[in-house]
């Protein structure tokens, strides 16, 4: 076969060696534009899951690459004058430079050909070989060529870096974070052979404009970092290789190959340089193609389909954790008034890649230290408790109530209410969560009239004869359990009337139903009635209603309030742009959005006990264009913080049916959670199908909320024992 | 987890009575749901028309759309197919409903693309709600009489079946992406408060034996996807072995039913693939 390779890059090289082993009668040829010794960057790294691969793949360059590794097993964080190292990170790094030269020589050794300083403009004469692989980096020229084909998707992140070098030799991967009266600069540094380190310095893009690197020379940049990092630099320099501020580009294709062309490398896939992965990625993706043709000897659609079809995946994954480790930088600002202990958990497991219990596994003692921190406040060696329970199982004060754990169920409705009274059926179901183990069960949505119900089979309490029947049922829990129990207050406003959930929701009741009411006259759904717009009184006795029925739910004995402002219900319908029309005060802007719901809240609060925690449930998004978005969310975690909430049970969308652009994934609204706890500073409580106790322990220990719901089915069924 | 098995109605050049005949054997073989495919702008007979008669030659198995293109029916029309072959089929119809991949069926049947999501919505909510009251009869004497899923890979479309549906009709893949697909079903089903969880359906093709043609079938139903096609073709089973561990793939990531599609419209292919799954 003969081959033509665009680019002397590791993914070029490293395919063309494999190539020659895998047939050395294969003529390849790799046309590179730049000089054999030009090279941009400093170090690069890998992981130990990477190497085993390489050795697989070819033994001699595994050998020369291994031998000349700065290897570490430890991450160090710099916060706020402390270091705190987690071990158990096994990592290595090579100098970009002699990675390539080591490849190159052994792709002579082969006998590759390599023409250095050979300019492409386009493909006409290359077309003739076997096999034309694109492995000419991120600006490839391949992929431009064929975009049609290829249907590239270039995502540019938001935030700057500079790649530089040191002459300190860091014995770690090394993160650094510096808050300037610009914003927080990080560096990510790590060491990469005897001499050397690599040093990434990375802000906002705000940060960068503030501080004005922007207009600085590259000597200037230099000197602006050195004296940023000056402690941690401990007199050494930092080394420029045409190291300018620069926007990180997430390549994607749609398509990896046309014809006999196929993109390889950076060409084909980047990922963040936050998980260190784009060098391991390229020369995986080497290795994976090489594989295809060993699958495929004589069939060269068939290899490169089994190329694409092998890797695609794998890159979709990494991919999706570069993003998530991409956005816990550009969110660090919130996060670096964490104990360090948190903020080091939170940043090991930016990615979700690491849990809580992976990382037990890599360094048992750090793990120790959190879990001490997190119950007692006390990190230190002297303070340190010998034993303390994971994060899921530290009790959590609300307001004046105790929660013995983090955990919380809010199980389906199978069996619904009868007349707003819960069936024993129900009753029974929520007697197996509180008896589960969790810290607290949570209802479902509790009316606070008939009006406000969401399907006929939905309680209230509506009198006080509900509220016997709930007091019935919440001391039968108490005494059988330590779960606190919480009612979820609400009034379904546009999605009230509609038939039980076994068949679907929203189904509107049509004939059989009862009148709605909303901030405006916008039905909810296809089919569903055009509700009432609320004028002055209705809203008055909507307002009077929630009081009453908090009432209720005082004497019933709950021992939280949660009152629902989410999921497209009455109070959500004034506080989301795409639902409000109104312009009598009550709409347009988010403060007069609020001013509804900012009353009701007041109303519950007075007639709530003071010594018992109010909740509410907020929406942080309604995931669609021109709605609501996670800053809303945040102003309204902090004006209801003020009011007096203690707890905020964070959600997203259904504020309309359709065209809402939520990703379901597991954990899928934990980074809202997130938000809303580290920018309005507010305790936050975080379903999202949650599935694990390990998804628990990590959200809770990271301090991304304090509080999961767990699904039921986390909780059900046990080992195969017999 | 069951199996169920597809019939030829979208490979061209299959006749009227090799899909009676296969409606017949797949009544007789170890399947659970004879399914069809959708699509108009292409040689390929009617899902709702091919599951009439099958209708008429079957007793016992389900018969499903896997999935029909909702939108470019009337909401009215739909109902009436669906009501129809349910009545006509002793209540074994299993709806699957997606707003399709291809901008030509939507053109061919002079049906605006742009609203299709929010079409389907209207359709589902119809189907759901109104249906039973309105006079658009016969309605499906129980509610599995027309068990409706919901296809498409949108958080939009997951969204939608969890409103509207009974559960997930998935498009295809190895396990693993069966199984990112069943995280965001059960994820979206539990985010809109359903109790219980959503009947998870997934779909294969297959060609067993030496009867070609079934790569260059998929390349061809599928060339609108571009390069997609050929990816979509190098997943075929072609040996009983790759099928057999797609079935304990599939049945690890808990899919409920798995339809097996045919590449081939040649009765062998069925014959054999009884033999496989047996």
């Amino acid at each position: 076969m003969r081959v033509s390779i665009v680019g002397a890059g590791p993914a070029g090289l490293y395919f063309s060696i494999l190539m020659k082993r895998l047939d050395p009668s294969h003529e390849i040829t790799i046309y590179e534009r730049n000089p054999p010794d030009a090279t941009f960057g400093w170090g690069v790294v890998f992981s130990e899951g990477t190497l085993g691969e390489l050795r697989d793949a070819d033994y001699e360059s595994y050998i020369a690459i291994t031998d000349s590794f700065a290897r570490w097993d430890a991450i160090d964080i710099h916060h706020r004058g402390r270091l705190i190292r987690a071990r158990g990170q096994a990592f290595s790094a090579i100098s970009r430079k002699g990675l390539l030269a080591l490849l190159q020589r052994r792709a002579r050794e082969l006998e590759v050909e390599l023409r250095f300083e050979f300019e492409l403009s386009d493909l006409d004469g290359y077309l003739d070989a076997d096999l034309v692989v694109g492995a000419d980096g991120v600006n490839s020229l391949v992929r431009s060529l064929r975009a049609g084909v290829f249907k590239p998707h270039l995502d540019t992140y938001p935030s700057k870096y500079a790649w530089f070098g040191t002459d300190l030799v860091f014995d770690a991967f090394t993160f650094i974070f510096k808050e300037t009266e610009h914003g927080v600069i990080q560096a990510h540094a790590y060491p990469f052979d005897a001499e050397l380190s690599t040093f990434i310095v990375e802000c906002n893009d705000d940060v960068w404009e503030r501080a004005g690197l922007g207009s600085l020379s590259e000597t200037e940049s230099i000197a602006f970092c050195e004296q940023l990092f000056a402690d941690e630099l401990d007199g050494h320099r930092l080394l420029s290789n045409r190291s300018i501020w620069m926007s990180f580009v997430q390549v994607a294709n749609q398509t990896w190959h046309d014809g006999n062309v196929v993109l390889l490398g950076d060409a084909a896939h980047t990922a963040h340089f936050s998980i260190g992965s784009g060098t391991k990625l390229a020369m995986e993706s080497a290795v994976a193609l090489t594989n295809a043709f060993v699958r495929h000897p004589d069939d060269l659609d068939q290899a490169l389909i089994d190329y694409e079809l092998e890797r695609a995946p794998v890159i979709e994954r990494f991919q999706q954790a570069a993003r998530d480790s991409a956005t816990y930088f550009e969110n660090a600002k919130h996060y670096v008034d964490f104990d360090p202990v948190q903020f080091s958990f939170n940043l090991l497991t930016r990615s979700g890649r690491i849990g809580y219990a992976n990382l037990s596994l890599r360094d048992p003692s750090f793990v120790r230290a959190l879990d001490s921190w997190f119950t007692s406040g006390r990190r230190d060696a002297d303070t340190l408790r010998g034993i303390a329970p994971p994060p899921m199982f530290a009790p959590l004060a609300v307001g004046e109530r105790m929660l013995p754990n983090r955990a919380v169920l809010s199980p389906p409705v199978n069996d619904g209410a009868d007349h707003g009274i819960p069936s024993a059926g129900r009753t029974e179901e929520l007697f197996e969560a509180s008896s589960s183990g969790v810290g607290l069960v949570l209802t479902e949505p509790v009316a606070v009239t008939a009006e406000g119900r969401i399907t006929p089979e939905c309680p209230t309490l509506e009198s006080e004869r509900h509220a016997q029947a709930w007091r019935r049922i919440i001391d039968h829990l108490h005494s059988q359990s330590d779960a606190l129990i919480a009612v979820q207050l609400s009034h379904a406003g546009r999605r009230a009337s509609t038939h039980p959930h076994r068949l679907g929701v929203d189904l509107p009741l049509g004939d059989d139903g009862w009148p709605l009411v909303a901030a405006s006259p916008l039905p909810y759904s296809p089919g569903a009635p055009i509700p009432k717009q609320m004028d002055r009184s209705d809203m008055d006795r909507v307002r009077a209603q929630f009081a009453t029925a908090t009432g209720h739910a005082a004497a019933a004995g709950f021992d939280l309030l949660e009152l629902n402002l989410a999921q497209g219900y009455l109070l959500a319908s004034f506080l989301s742009p795409l639902t409000n029309r109104r312009d009598d005060g009550f709409g347009g802007s988010l403060e007069e959005r609020l001013e509804y719901p900012l009353e009701v809240f007041d109303a519950v609060r007075a007639a709530w006990p003071a010594d018992r925690p109010l909740a509410v449930r907020i929406s942080a998004s309604d995931w669609k264009r021109n709605g609501s978005r996670v800053d809303e969310a945040v102003a309204l975690a902090s004006e209801l913080a003020e009011r007096g909430s203690a707890l905020f049970h964070v959600v997203a969308g259904q504020t309309v049916v359709d065209g809402t652009q939520v990703e379901y994934r597991r954990s899928f609204l934990t980074a809202l959670a997130d938000r809303v706890r580290s920018q309005a500073g507010v305790p936050t409580m975080v379903g999202g199908y949650i599935t694990t106790i390990d998804e628990v322990n990590t959200a809770v220990g990271a301090g991304r909320a304090d509080l999961c719901i767990l699904e039921s089915q986390a909780v059900e069924g046990g080992p195969a024992i017999r | 987890m069951r199996i169920g098995v597809g019939l030829p109605n979208t490979i061209s050049g299959a006749g009227g009575d090799l899909l009676i005949e296969w409606a017949r054997r797949a009544e007789d073989g170890p399947f659970s749901t004879l399914a069809v495919l959708d699509r108009v702008a292409y040689d390929s007979y009617d899902p709702f028309i091919s599951l009439a008669a099958a209708a008429a030659v079957t007793k016992r198995i389900r018969l499903a759309t896997m999935i029909a293109i909702g939108p470019l029916r009337s909401t009215a029309g739909l109902a009436k197919l669906a009501g129809s072959i349910a009545a006509l089929s002793g209540d074994r119809l299993t709806l699957g409903l997606a707003v399709g991949a291809r901008l030509d069926d939507y053109e061919a049947s002079e049906i605006d693309h742009r609203n299709r999501g929010r079409r389907l919505s209207e359709q589902l909510a119809f189907l759901r709600g109104e249906w039973p009251k309105s006079d658009l009869g016969p309605v499906a004497a129980s509610r599995d009489g027309v068990e409706i899923l919901v296809g498409g890979a949108s958080g939009p479309a997951f969204a939608r079946m969890a409103r509207y549906a009974d559960g997930y009709a998935h498009g295809g893949g190895p396990p693993r992406a069966f199984a990112r697909a069943a995280a965001s079903a059960r994820a979206a089903w539990s985010d809109l408060g359903r109790p219980g969880q959503p009947r998870l359906w997934g779909q294969a093709y297959f060609a067993l034996g030496e009867e070609d043609g079934g790569g260059e079938y998929l390349r061809d139903y599928y060339a609108f996807t571009g390069p997609f096609a050929e990816k979509i073709a190098a997943g075929n089973l072609t040996t009983p072995g790759a099928i057999r561990d797609l079935i304990r793939g599939y049945e690890e990531e808990g899919c409920d039913e798995l339809i097996l599609l045919p590449t081939v419209a040649e009765p062998g292919q069925l014959d054999r693939l009884i033999q496989v799954v047996a």
